[in-house]
Parts: C-alpha cells; structure tokens; sequence
C-alpha cells in the first residue's frame, strides 16, 4: 500500500503530487472559458479599438486607472441606474489586458462613453476639483502638455494582432474586417493606415479643444468617449442576454 | 537538534539568509511607508503634487511590489534558506546560485519600482512588473527551485520536514502562476510595453487565479511553512498534529487553485465559475483553520510563554489573525455579502488583516528568532520586541475597523433609494463618507510602520553587538597568540 512516508522520504513524489494537487484547478476553470462558445455573447457593434482610442487605453494603464476605477458594472437595480445596462463579457473581448478593476474609489467607468463633454473631461482631468469639489482624485494636468507619442503605433497594433486582435495588414484580412464590421470600421483597423487614421481621428474630434498638435489628452478623451457605446442596447431584448449567463 | 551555533555557522550558508533578511526589512520599512502615504493622498489629495511619479495610480504598485514581493519575498527566501538547511542538517546547494537568485530578486524589485515611477506597467494587479523583469524573476526564480530541491536530496535526514512540503508547494505554484498571467507580446525588442495574451473574460480569469493564489502560495501556503519551523522552536515543543499537518497541507495545495473567481463575482464571467469558486471558498475554511489550530496548540502545555516571550506573542496573534482573515474571507466569497464589499473598502481592510496580522507579523516573530542565531548573539533589546508588538497590534486594529466601517457603510449607501425608488446617495457623496476612515486608517498603517522602524533599529543594534563581541574575541585571541 501507498503510505505518506512514501511522499515524506523522497523528494521526487512529493513535487510530482504537489505539481498534480495545484493543477487541477486552474485547468478546470480556465480551458473551458475558451471552448464553451456562450462564453461571449453574440452581440453587433463590439470592434477592436482605433489607433487613437487604443493609444488612450495605454495612457489609461500607464497612470495605473485601473487601481480606482472599475469597468464592470454587474446587474443590480443600483448599479444599472447609477451607470447603466450591466456589462457584457463581449465588449471586453478585445482588451489586452482586461481593466474591469477590482476598487472602486472613484465610480465604474464601463459606460463613461458619451455622459459628458470633452471640455468637461478636459476640465476634470486637469483639476478634479474645480468641477467636482469633494473629489479626491489627483490632477493630470500633464496629459494636456505631454505630445502623444504615435511613433510605435504600427507596432502596438502588429503586437495585438499577435494577440488574436483583428487589425488587418493584408488585403484578405482587410477584405475580412470589411465583411465583419464594415468598411468604415474595416479601414481604421488597417495597420497600414494607423499613423493617418490616428492623427485624422484626433484633428477631427479635437478632444482637448487644441487643434495645433495631438496631446496625450487628446488620446486619454477618445478612448473615455468610446467606453460601453459599442452595443446598441435597444436592438435586443432583456431575456437575449440571460441566456449567456 | 543540538545547536552549537558556532559549529552551525562553519556548516551552514548564513551568509545568503543574513542577506535576505535585511533586504527584508528595508524593503518592508520602505513598502509600508509608501502604503501610509498612499493611504495618506486617499484622505488629502493634494499629497499627489501634480508629480506623475507621485500619483496614487502610480505609487499603488511600488506599495504592493515592496510590501509582498520585496519585504515578503526576501523574508521567504531567507527563512525557507535557513530552515531548509537546518532541518535536512545539511549546507545549501551551491553558494553561487544562492548569490544569484539574491541580486536576481532584488535587482527585479528595483527595476520594478523605477518603472513604476515611469508608468511603465502591465496593468495587471500584482503583477504590474513588465516583460524583462518577469524574465528575470522566472530565471531566478527557476534558480531557487533547483537550489531547494538539490538541498533537499542531500539531506541527512530521512524525512521531508513539514516546512518544505510548504515551501516547495509554494515554488511550483508560484513558477506556474507567474508564467501564465504574463504570458504576453511585446510591442517590440526595444519597448517595455507589451499586450497580454489573454482578453476579457479570460484574462479577468487568469488574473485573478493567479491573483488569489499569490495570496494563497506566496502570503499562505510559504508563510504557513515559516509557521512550522519557527512556532515549534520557539515554544520548545513539537508540532501539535502530524496528522492534521499532512491534511492541511494537502487540502489547501488543491483547493487554493479553485478560488480565485470569487474575485469576480457578478461580473461577465460565467456563473458556473463564480458558483464552484465560492464553493471551495467556503471548503477551504477547513485546511486553513487546520493551520490555525495545529500552530496554536503546539503552545499547548507552554501557555505561560505568551507572558514572558514577546516574540511568541508575534507568533500566537500572527495565527489569530490567519484564523479570523480565514474565516472572514469565505463570508465575503458568498456572492450575498460579495454583492455588497466588492468594489468598496472592505476588501482593502480584509486583505490586511491577513497582510500585517498574519504575514507580516509571523515573519516580526520568525526574524527576531532567527536573527540573533544567524550571528550568535542575543536580541538587543526585549523590551523593544513587546513596544513592537503592541505598536503594530493597535496599528492593525484601527485599519481593519477604519476600513469596516468605509467598505460597508459606502456598499450600503450605494444600494440605499429613497421613498420614491431614486438612488438615495450619488457616488460623490459616498466619497465624502470615507473622509474619517482614511484619516484613521492612514494613522493606523503609521503605527503599523513606526514599530516596523524601531524592530529594523533593533536588529541593527543586535548586529552591531555582535560584530563588537566578535572583534573582542578575535583581539583577545590574537593576543593569547602573540
């Protein structure tokens, strides 16, 4: 008979049963998730994000947003009348890394899209403050005067297409996005075209009010602006999303 | 296990576990200070100074690296290093890699927290270190598993001792945990940022398995291992249950693993992920609590220490605070009461009391033990280990119940309506709210860091004496030959 003194005397059995006691549980709640297609809703409008909105996203990360802001609103009558329709697991389907957050110091940003103008936003990330006086979030009054760095746009995006985003480089991939989101959406996942799109997207938003250059603000606004507009809520019925859960 | 320490120092590498504890106190002094000040820009934000490098969002992952990976990490290297030598009664593998997974570690702290400064992150909570430094740790960290395990089969001793099943559990889990969450692409050679490999639902799985079991391995599992060594030669018995050890050991290495969605509850994961994690949450109560008892009664017949040895009494609260952060931690895992904590203070306040009331107090406990062996001297000052205590008990006590009173009285003002079925608060209001708690909170960590401060004195005072003591010697001894 197997006794523990077995394990206890000889170092081999005890990595290889430790190895065996801790595996199974990342892998039976982890592989599944890729294979269980109702995993990710079926749902339109959900696209990777643009060079701009997603230059945004790495400011986001870089200032460390995520540490006191949520974007993950769950289905409680509260939280749907405070920010809106609870999320989907379909509009994080392209975030590399996932920023769903864990605190909520300040409120959940999932669907921020939209709420509020670009001054506004321009005002409160320079000065909280002077629009939201009990407000203890810092100011970042540098996003306005630091220059976005776009250099390495093509890079970012060729790295996230490793990561299984649909940007497009090739014709057949392009004529792909083409069919799956359209042509609008189709030309500004183009790597090809990231630099021209990005400068295009910021010059006609002019999200910081300051059409003379692109500010790393300009960038920070256009991927708030985008956050939970992506699905149009009133083409599907309650009862279609419950299915997935 | 006679001890003629002298004898001890010639056969045994000391040298590598002198280093890493002190790495372990600067690191842990420098950590807790940047968590005050934190908690301190919560309370008054104009402590932000409009610097980057100063900002909450930016000083949050220095405060975790430091606390967990620079102060916890170098306490475990140096405590498994020392007990895995003194249980197998044989020296440690290879000087040279022991040196090497030293300057690995603490150059990847270093590295990680001017990063930070600089924004460069992965944005993955306590695992915000970029691409490089996570190369480095996996070498190092690669480096430790073969000095353990070579150490371990040129033992002398017949039996694993019940410390390294521990310690080795948490070395395979950790190695697997870290490879997988940061599994990433690089944007390129040049460049620190990368993308995960994993999005959405099943990057928020992966995070926070790997989440979870950095506290369930790193901060449990390791910990319980420096539990079992130290708490029996401290109190001068033996473990209390052999039995209950091998159980424990056995439940909590499987059902770690399972828990760590409880994290993610309500969200857009899946339900039935959300549902078996809170299952074995509530499981893993049992081989927690079986770590609890089984270092609690080892003081059984010697109960009277806790009078006269304050270095027990880190030990004995340590465990406590194991018990109750266990207990509390399956009640906040149930999707009920999760509905309400998650998201507020509540969480910050739990992981704490496991944070300073388990971890960071049985590693106080472990080091003042062990310090004065690795330099054959006694303690500087006794009366100083028990203000210590007492500074970072009372420390501990005003943080979990400042961060009760925010967690729960912000989640149920956020739930509140009014007559009419409004909201009955806006979020800005519920922020007001929190004022008095982070005042009381941040004077809490202080405390907590003060006593931090006058242990790390304590030692170096101990270590002063005994290189003083030692030039005695060796001038008198000098002089007998001359």
């Amino acid at each position: 008979m197997f006794k523990h003194e077995t394990i206890e005397t000889h170092a081999g059995w005890l990595i290889v049963l430790t190895l065996l006691a801790i595996g199974v549980g990342g892998l039976v709640e982890i592989v599944p998730l890729y294979m269980i297609e109702s995993t990710i809703e079926k749902v339109d409008g959900v696209r990777p994000y643009t060079p701009l909105e997603q230059r945004g996203r790495d400011l986001y990360i870089r200032e460390g947003c995520y540490l006191c802001h949520s974007q993950m609103i769950r289905p409680f009558r509260d939280e749907m009348m405070r920010y809106g329709h609870y999320s989907l697991a379909a509009e994080s389907q392209y975030d590399h890394p996932f920023q769903w957050g864990s605190k909520r110091t300040g409120p959940d940003l999932a669907r921020l899209g939209g709420k509020y103008s670009n001054e506004w936003h321009v005002q409160h990330m320079t000065a909280p403050r002077s629009v939201v006086p009990e407000s203890i979030m810092p100011n970042y009054p540098w996003l306005l005067k630091n220059k976005l760095d776009i250099s390495d746009i093509a890079d970012r995006m060729r790295a996230l297409k490793m990561v299984s985003v649909p940007y497009s480089e090739t014709k057949a991939e392009y004529d792909a996005n083409v069919s799956k989101f359209g042509k609008d959406v189709a030309v500004m996942l183009d790597i090809n075209r990231a630099q021209e799109n990005l400068i295009a997207q910021a010059q006609k938003g002019n999200y910081d009010g300051n059409k003379a250059d692109i500010s790393e603000m300009d960038a920070l606004i256009a991927y708030l602006q985008v956050l939970g507009t992506m699905v149009d809520f009133s083409k599907y019925d309650e009862a279609y999303f419950v299915k997935f859960r | 296990m006679a001890e003629t320490s002298t004898q001890a120092a010639a056969q045994y590498n000391y040298d590598i576990v002198r280093k890493f504890t002190i790495m372990a106190m600067v690191w842990g002094v420098l950590g807790m200070s940047v968590g005050v000040y934190i908690a301190s820009e919560l309370a008054w934000p104009f402590l932000n100074f409009d610097i980057p490098g100063l900002t909450f969002g930016r000083l949050r992952p220095v405060h975790t690296t430091l606390v967990i990976f620079g102060f916890g990490g170098s306490a475990l290297f140096a405590t498994s290093y020392y007990i895995v030598q003194r249980t197998c009664q044989v020296r440690l593998y290879s000087g040279a890699m022991a040196n090497f997974t030293f300057w690995g570690w603490q150059t990847a702290i270093t590295l990680a927290i001017i990063s930070y400064f600089f924004g460069y992150t992965q944005g993955r909570e306590y695992a915000e270190m970029t691409w490089p430094i996570d190369l480095l740790i996996t070498v190092t960290w690669v480096a430790y598993l073969v000095i353990y395990v070579q150490t371990l089969r040129r033992r002398s001793q017949p039996h694993i001792y019940v410390a390294n099943w521990f310690f080795i559990s948490f070395i395979l889990a950790t190695a697997l945990l870290h490879i997988f969450n940061n599994w990433a692409m690089p944007v390129n050679l040049f460049s620190l940022t990368s993308y995960s490999y994993h999005a959405g639902v099943q990057d928020a799985m992966i995070q926070w398995w790997y989440g979870h079991n950095a506290v369930g391995f790193f901060l449990t599992a390791a910990f319980l291992g420096m539990m079992y060594y130290f708490v029996p030669k401290q109190a001068g018995r033996p473990v209390y249950s052999y039995r209950l050890s091998i159980v424990h050991f056995w439940a909590l290495s499987f059902m770690y693993m399972w828990v760590g969605t409880h994290h993610l509850h309500w969200t857009a994961i899946p339900d039935w992920t959300s549902t078996l994690a809170a299952t074995f949450s509530i499981m893993l109560l049992m081989p927690s609590w079986g770590g609890m008892i089984n270092g609690i009664m080892t003081l059984s017949g010697a109960w009277d220490k806790l009078r006269t040895d304050p270095i027990m009494l880190f030990m004995i609260t340590a465990l406590s605070f194991y018990g109750m952060s266990t207990f509390e931690g399956p009640l906040m895992s149930l999707k009920s009461v999760n509905a309400l904590s998650h998201y507020t203070d509540w969480t910050i306040g739990h992981v704490h009391s496991g944070a300073l009331g388990w971890v960071a107090m049985i590693s106080f406990g472990s080091i003042y033990h062990m310090l004065p062996r690795l330099y054959d001297t006694k303690l500087f000052s006794l009366k100083l280990v028990y203000v210590h205590f007492w500074l970072a008990t009372i420390g501990i006590v005003l943080y979990i119940s400042a961060l009760w009173v925010a967690g729960i009285g912000q989640g149920l003002m956020l739930r509140a309506f009014d007559d009419y079925g409004n909201l009955a608060y806006t979020f800005i209001e519920s922020v007001s709210f929190l004022y008095l708690p982070y005042v009381v909170r941040a004077i809490g960590g202080l405390f907590f860091v003060i006593g931090a401060i006058i242990m790390a004195y304590n030692l170096y005072m101990t270590v002063r004496q005994a290189k003083r003591d030692q030039a005695e010697i060796d001038a008198k001894l000098a002089a007998k030959m001359a």
